[in-house]
């Protein structure tokens, strides 16, 4: 069995010996990319995996271990590992538990402290925690995010981003039920296959993939694409996650809609852009500036070719680029508006109506900090810019439940067609 | 003829209505369901049967909990928004916007320029429902409530966010003798400002309003104060004669695009509709079968004092009175501990007159066999009670109940009380209280909440408490705050649940919130060996069961667990060991007077709203008081960082050392322009600027902003901004500066050195939520003060920009600045070692309260710091000493400034036998739900109480004076041991 060994700070690290012997789990947030990333991890001899569970159970398990005030995404990730280990289906001494870290100001970079915190609760002190982040914090000698699998992740999220907007351009409106689902496991294995082969993967190659991608989902016999558009933007964890918002975008499904969900693509380009903007808001060495300036280049680069392939194709609407979002947001906020979603939230609501979705969700877990600013504190300034935006501000919380959300959301949508008429001028 | 039926289902309520075709209303009615809708639909139905039957029809359903029924039923449904907006345009076509008071809803509809219409977040209360909880707890129906409030006098503020924190507000107002008349009036103008605050968020609410719904048909003290609020004339304030079947007729109007049907085919479409139950995964039942429940009631009923006849005991007794939130409890105990007399039963609102009433019925029973040595009250209406009977003791609640759990069990170290409104803890450890844990107001499940909804499903508790105990599948209710579980109830019932399920669930929620959220325990052990469980809410034993499952250990409940406090409060008076009681006698209560009346004290500017109790004999008690004054005592002298740093910071406007030639600046004297100030102040000076602080906050700086606030659940010092832009708005000062700043100064103490998201970007927000902040230059780029050599270049600039200031006077203005803040900090420092010298020369204990710079702001702190002085402790704060100790790792992320300095306090004070910790949170702030639990493991690691008092915009002082005096009691058990 593997030794425990700990740093000079007395944290327990994931040791070369572990990667061969335990199991990593990994908290579920947005399905196509998480299950690409996995598959990643585990061509690179990672036994790695993504975390389902009774979503009461979990938040039962999270509410024993996190303070019912921190936030709703702590509570559900810290719950979801937790009854992850102590559901006897693993080895307590051979498991270890894989969370993101982003850093910033918001309460969120505490997960990975709240997480060990509640281990040490439950007397599981031997759980090594591995955290997944840009900034280098917190090495683990079994654990290296090395370039080569850092460029296979950018990969796996570029096309978990096209494959989501695609399906969910498609799925709404497909002659054959379930056909775009299909499509959407078939393109998941075949690109997992490719990185696990070890092929060479070249920007071009990626380019030609995006657009066979593309072509397949083109093929789907669809109706018009008549359906209301509604956008869900808002923090990261529940704008995403089913289990964080209650299955929000099967019901906006079932009430007829399309739903519309920016990629994930743009959140990393802004985590990066934040410490460039910190350089130029507050001063700082300018090769740091220079090498986030090269990232974010690097992941724009991608994003733009994205889009150019997307917008070969007339049956679907490409997103904005990263440099729109931020010109559109800068009217509301500063640059150095970075913690939580900061500035891009704005944005991405603001894309959305200019692109013709004046519907949206936003999302937030209950008293979220960074949102009672760019989020809730913006409504108002949109609504008065864009009088045709209709946008709805949802609390997600352990004891809210589904149908005083629901209600809410209907009353939203009451308002994209009949209302109209009753409207005085 | 053909006819038009509109079915409209609320959360609560079942209302219908049939139009002829000009769209007269030929029948309506409105009834509450009771959670059965689809009977009470039909059953209403069949009461019109005289206009339906032989006619054509046309139907649709609306309404919040309509959808579910409607697909059953296969009728169609109108979105209820749609139905509304249908009926208002009809019938009232000049509306500009309409008001909607439903069960649990709130809504408002702008018809005008874009439409907009909006709901009450997940947290608000402001709605049918709580006006009954409110009722209910001023023991009156709903009637009653509103014809009460047409004869008010004055309006208290209460919370209006949430019903459990009106609660909080609205009892120590009872319980201290206010009028019934005047809370009455109070809650219903809470429910007014919700509904403008909560839904207009920054909407100008102007033109011809429409009232509908329930509520504001039935209420007519809601509509007058929604008339006086709004200013409202009769011809922009329309109550219309059908409000409260409003949606049912729009829905009627709607079916006229639906197909035709009949009388007989609609009732059978109703009757017939099955809704699917789906209930999933239940929870263990209580009691596996009868035996174990039989075993289970005779081990508890051990736990029982003596009972002795008071019709022949003859000798000393002592009387124990225990006035608590809801309910009055009364023990007369004689020398060998056995009950003499005992009384439990609901404080009707006026636990003066109840105590008066069973007094004589005691002093009767006495006759001349018993005498009466000794008299202790304790609860919140504690000092009330002493004061009208002039009895010995006054005792805190937590000494009383420890009293009497000791004499149930000597070695007891953990006891749980659960009662009508509030839910105590607290570990024990060498025969003292250790540690103290109360509901915060947000997250109470208490016992007046179970029976809350036992009325509401037209139970009373007894009953309702028995049907969940051999419940084989109990349903899992969550386990947040009221409002919430009312709508997790409303879930369950609508997936088919039955009244045995929720009784025995909402048992379980209760037990989980006391476990999880109030406690904060992972195991049994984090609790104790030997634990006491009381509180009235434990006489029922479907939660006793379920708290023994939950912690997997059998406790003890004394068979007069409802009376603890009571019998406690007896107990101490004996120990007291004294010949004569000071209690009023059989004759002097026969000359018993008792008048209370409201009274703003206007000696500061607290403004604390008091109630003068006069007695006979011109007898006097006066509560709501922070501070001695209104007594007519000098205010508490003691030293008081707290006031102290105030009056600092507001010497800091004018011109200082400059001239003041540049004009104004103005800064909003709020959030951490506190912390700020000494810096911006010195920089602005030098630059000579005249500057504006806005005035330091009041409950009118919150109200003038309040209509602007996005978000509800922001923490009120952010509220509080609004107010003070606005203020420096009106006094037209031209330059407004508050900065964003992401980072705070680097103390080193901590990993990093960011402010909270809400403190950084607050600027933005008002920039684009305040409409008059396009009259003013307001400057809110972003700074770093941490970085000082690259803030002198970056803010030189924007002088030089914004007022052409040559860069050279701004970079030397800056540098002042900087030394500025230092001397001023260093200065706290220096302060707060003088106040400690002090202390220790004088014999004083010290209060380290710490919180956020912008704590000192009196109407964030509603006085605490003048409350715990008042009690002869030094009162200094976290700053002063947060340098003195170096860095050490934490478990938690220690990046926030402020944050930082509390740690950094709390190691400090572990060391100083003479301090004691309280931390300040205000409601809403996501930071201190991760410093709360690492402030209370350095203080409990270091041998220290941790006490947390929870502040808001309004404060339940009556919650925060038990824990002071608790954590007194606790500091004087620790110095005796």
């Amino acid at each position: 069995m593997a030794e425990l060994i700990y740093d000079e700070t007395g944290r327990l690290l994931f040791t070369e010996e572990m990667r061969k012997e335990y199991t990593i789990l990994v908290p579920q947030m947005l399905p196509v990319h998480f299950t690409m990333m996995r598959q990643i991890l585990e061509s690179y001899g990672y036994n790695c995996e993504t975390l389902g569970g009774n979503p009461r159970e979990i938040v039962d398990t999270g509410l024993k271990y996190v303070h019912n005030d921190t936030c709703y995404p702590a509570l559900l990730v810290i719950g979801q590992l937790m009854s992850a280990v102590q559901s006897g289906k693993y080895d307590k001494d051979k498991v270890a538990l894989l969370i993101t870290q982003t850093g910033g100001g918001c309460r969120a970079s505490n997960y990975i402290h709240l997480l060990r915190k509640a281990l040490k609760k439950a007397g599981l002190e031997q759980v090594p925690v591995i955290s997944l982040n840009l900034s280098g914090l917190e090495k683990n000698p079994g654990f290296k995010l090395t370039i080569n699998l850092g460029i296979k992740m950018l990969y796996a999220m570029v096309y978990g981003d096209l494959i989501v907007l695609l399906a969910n351009q498609t799925r709404p409106y497909e002659i054959n039920k379930g056909e775009t689902d299909r499509l959407v496991d078939y393109w998941m294995n075949k690109l997992v296959k490719e990185f696990e082969q070890g092929v060479k993967i070249s920007k071009k190659r990626v380019v030609a993939k995006m657009d066979e991608i593309c072509a397949d989902f083109a093929k789907i016999p669809v109706t018009e694409k008549n359906k209301t558009r509604v956008g869900i933007v808002g923090e990261i964890y529940v704008k995403y996650s089913p289990l964080g918002n209650n299955n929000l975008e099967e019901f906006l499904q079932n009430e007829g809609c399309e739903v519309v969900v920016p990629g994930l693509m743009d959140f990393m380009i802004f985590k990066i852009y934040n410490r460039e903007v910190d350089v130029n808001l507050y001063g700082g060495k300018w090769i740091k500036k220079t090498v986030c300036r090269v990232m974010k280049k690097y992941f724009e680069d991608y994003q733009q070719r994205m889009i150019d392939v997307i917008n070969k194709y007339p049956g679907f609407r490409a997103p904005g680029t990263f440099s729109h979002l931020e010109h559109l947001a800068m009217d509301y906020l500063g640059a150095g508006n970075k913690m939580g979603e900061g500035w891009l939230l704005t944005g991405e609501m603001l894309e959305l109506i200019n692109d013709g979705t004046n519907n949206i969700v936003c999302t937030q877990p209950f008293g979220c900090l960074p949102n009672h600013i760019v989020g809730k504190g913006m409504i108002r300034k949109i609504k008065d810019d864009y009088p045709e935006s209709n946008i709805v501000a949802i609390d997600y919380d352990p004891g809210a439940t589904k149908i005083n959300q629901e209600n809410r959301i209907k009353l939203m949508l009451a308002n994209t067609g009949k209302m109209k008429q009753f409207v005085k001028q | 003829m053909k006819i038009r039926v509109g079915i409209d289902i609320g959360s609560t309520t079942v209302k219908v209505v049939i139009l002829d075709k000009d769209d007269n209303v030929l029948y309506q009615s409105y009834e509450r369901h009771f959670a059965k809708v689809r009977e009470k639909a039909a059953e209403q139905l069949k009461k019109a049967a005289d206009f339906l039957k032989g006619n054509p029809l046309t139907v649709a359903i609306t309404g919040s909990a309509g959808l579910g029924v409607a697909k059953a039923a296969d009728i169609p449904f109108v979105q209820e928004v749609y139905a509304t907006a249908a009926a208002v345009n009809r019938y009232v076509p000049q509306a500009d916007a309409v008001i909607e008071l439903g069960g649990e809803d709130a809504k408002i509809i702008f018809f005008r320029g874009s439409l907009e219409e909006r709901m009450n977040g997940s947290c608000a209360g402001g709605t049918g429902a709580f006006i009954d909880q409110m009722a209910t707890l001023l023991n009156v129906d709903v009637n009653e409530l509103d014809r009460l409030s047409l004869s008010h006098e004055k309006i208290y503020p209460i919370a209006s966010r949430c019903g459990v924190f009106a609660k909080s507000d609205i009892q120590p107002i009872l319980n201290q003798g206010g009028r019934k008349e005047d809370v009455a009036a109070s809650i219903f103008q809470a429910v007014v400002d919700q509904t403008i605050a909560g839904l207009t968020q920054g909407r100008d609410l102007d033109g011809t309003i429409v009232f509908l719904g329930g509520p504001l048909f039935f209420l007519k003290g809601l509509r007058q104060r929604f008339i006086e609020t709004l200013h409202l004339d009769a011809e922009h304030g329309i109550f219309p004669e059908n409000a409260q079947v409003f949606a049912a007729i729009g829905a009627a109007i709607c079916s006229d695009q639906y197909g035709e049907t009949d009388y007989d085919s609609l009732i059978s479409y109703l009757e017939n509709a099955v809704t699917a139950s789906s209930i999933s995964d239940p929870m263990p039942p209580l009691f596996e079968s009868e035996e174990e429940y039989r075993i289970f009631s005779e081990r508890h009923a051990k736990a029982t004092p003596a009972t002795v006849d008071i019709d022949t005991y003859k000798g000393k007794a002592w009387l124990g009175i225990d006035a608590g939130s809801t309910t009055t409890k009364i023990v007369l105990m004689a020398e060998n501990g056995g009950i003499l007399y005992s009384y439990y039963s609901s404080n009707k609102g006026n636990p003066v007159s109840v105590v008066r009433e069973q007094l004589e019925i005691i002093y009767e029973k006495c006759g001349d066999r018993i005498k009466i040595c000794g008299c202790g009250t304790t609860g919140y209406g504690e000092e009330l009670i002493k004061n009208a009977f002039n009895a010995d003791y006054g005792l805190v609640e937590t000494v009383a109940h420890l009293r009497a759990a000791k004499y149930f069990q000597p070695e007891v170290d953990f006891i749980i009380d659960i009662g009508g409104q509030d839910m105590k803890c607290f570990k024990i450890h060498g025969g003292a209280v250790d540690s103290i844990m109360l509901n915060e107001a947000c997250s109470s499940g208490c016992g007046s909440f179970i029976e809350t909804f036992a009325k509401a499903l037209g139970y009373d508790i007894a009953t309702f408490a028995k049907l969940g105990i051999f419940d084989k599948t109990p349903v899992n209710l969550g386990s947040r705050c009221t409002v919430f579980m009312n709508s997790s109830v409303k879930q369950a019932q609508k997936d088919g649940a039955s009244v045995e399920d929720i009784s025995a669930g909402l048992s379980i929620s209760v037990v989980k919130n006391a476990i999880y959220k109030v406690i904060r325990a992972a195991n049994a052990d984090d609790l104790g060996k030997h634990i006491v469980v009381q509180g009235g809410t434990f006489l029922n034993d479907a939660v006793l069961r379920s708290f023994e499952q939950e912690i997997g250990r059998e406790v003890i409940r004394p068979t007069i667990a409802g009376l603890m406090g009571a019998y406690g409060a007896a107990l101490y008076a004996q120990d007291m060991n004294r010949e004569e009681t000071t209690l009023l006698t059989a004759q002097q209560l026969k000359d018993f007077v008792h008048t209370a009346r409201p009274v703003t004290c206007n000696l500061c500017t607290n403004h604390c709203s008091l109630t003068v109790n006069t007695f006979d004999n011109g007898r006097r008690f006066i509560s709501g008081n922070r501070c001695s004054r209104p007594l007519g005592k000098d205010k508490s002298t003691l030293p008081n960082i707290y006031q102290y740093k105030l009056k600092r910071l507001q010497e800091m406007q004018g011109t200082g050392n400059g001239t003041g030639a540049r004009g104004k600046m103005g800064l909003p004297f709020g959030l951490n322009i506190y912390e700020n100030l000494p810096f911006w102040y010195e920089l602005f000076t030098q630059l000579n600027f005249d500057v504006v602080l806005s005035p330091v906050s009041d409950r009118k700086t919150y109200l003038l902003g309040q209509r602007t606030i996005p978000s509800d659940t922001v923490c009120y010092p952010a509220k509080l901004m609004h107010g003070h832009l606005q203020r420096l708005i009106n006094m037209g000062v031209e330059n407004v500066f508050y900065p964003c700043m992401s980072y705070n100064f680097d103390e080193g103490k901590g990993d990093n050195h960011y402010n909270c998201p809400v403190v950084a970007y607050y600027p933005e927000l008002l920039a684009a939520n305040m409409p008059d902040v396009k009259k003013i230059n307001f400057m809110n780029f972003y700074v770093g003060l941490h970085q000082p050599k690259e803030f002198e270049k970056k803010f030189s600039q924007h002088m030089l920009e914004i007022f052409g200031i040559p860069k050279r006077e701004t970079v030397a203005a800056v540098r002042k600045a900087y030394t500025a803040y230092n001397a001023y900090k260093e200065e706290i420092r220096t302060k707060t070692q003088e106040y400690i010298d002090f202390a220790r020369a004088n014999g004083k204990n010290i209060i380290v309260m710490a919180g956020r710079p912008y704590h000192i702001d009196p109407e964030i702190n509603h006085g605490i710091d003048e409350l715990i002085s008042s009690f002869d402790l030094v009162v200094i704060s976290e700053d002063g000493l947060s340098h003195i100790l170096d860095k050490e790792p934490r478990k938690v992320l220690n990046q926030w400034t402020y944050q930082t300095r509390m740690y950094q306090a709390a190691r400090y004070i572990c060391s100083q036998p003479d301090m004691q910790l309280v931390q300040l949170v205000s409601f809403g702030c996501g930071i201190d739900a991760i410093t709360t639990d690492e402030l209370r493991d350095i203080l409990e690691a270091g041998g220290k109480l941790y006490t947390q008092l929870k502040i808001d915009d309004i404060s339940n002082l009556g919650a925060v004076k038990i824990r002071i005096r608790s954590l007194i009691a606790a500091m004087q058990a620790k110095e005796e041991n």
